[in-house]
């Protein structure tokens, strides 16, 4: 989606009508302003691929972790510091693998998800690939 | 036949979506001649890590090309 969305409504939503789950966690990320050096965020997706393969990523976290259900957002287009990019919400019987399946899903969105981002700052604007970091974290699913 | 371009590509390229008349008839016919006409975007998408997606799947090597398939480019993924 190319909106700003809620993620305080979104996760009241998500919870809504579950008498058996038992646990909902939530993450939500937010473009960082970098004290000024990102002035905005622009993430290409490519429509009918992009949102087929995060289906594909819930799908996986929801076998894995034996979740109840799954949510995805995210946004692409233009994006201002402060505003969220991304949310996931997990639903389990237990907290444990709503916790988990929660930190998995945003590890794979964060280095795998097919977006091409580009950071516009007074210094001009660059394109940016996953980091060191993004990555390392992803290993520890392996 | 269309061509799609993402991320650093299209800087590269000046375009990000074009027709290709006539439609060349595989994915190693499309790559020459792109090379042939922009050597720099040639060089870019046979470049590290630079995948190839037809009708929007994966493809590596290469496949036969339907007169009205859609051909993206796609340069290392960033995440979200």
């Amino acid at each position: 989606m190319t909106e700003p969305f809620e993620p305080g409504v979104e996760l009241a939503r998500f919870c809504a009508g579950r008498s058996e789950t038992g646990a909902v966690a939530s993450f939500v990320g937010i473009a960082r302003g970098e004290r000024g050096a990102a002035t905005a965020l622009e993430l290409q997706a490519y429509p009918g691929f992009t949102e087929v393969e995060i289906g594909r990523m819930a799908d996986a976290a929801a076998q894995r972790f034996s979740l109840d259900d799954v949510l995805v957002i995210h946004r692409h287009g233009a994006i201002a510091p402060g505003e969220p990019i991304v949310m996931v919400a997990t639903a389990s019987a237990h907290r444990r693998e709503a916790f988990e399946a929660c930190d998995y899903l945003m590890d794979y969105l964060k280095s795998r998800a097919p977006f091409w981002k580009k950071e516009h700052g007074p210094q001009g604007a660059r394109w940016v690939e996953p980091t060191a970091r993004d990555l390392d974290d992803l290993s520890r699913w392996e | 036949m269309r061509v799609l371009l993402f991320g650093r590509l299209s800087d590269v390229a000046g375009w990000r979506e074009r027709a290709f008349d006539p439609p060349p008839a595989s994915l190693a016919a499309l790559k020459a001649l792109i090379v042939a006409e922009d050597a720099a975007l040639g060089a870019a998408i046979g470049g590290p890590g630079v995948q190839t997606a037809v009708d929007r799947a994966i493809v590596r090597g290469d496949a036969h090309l339907a007169v009205d398939a859609e051909v993206a480019f796609l340069p290392p993924m960033s995440g979200g």
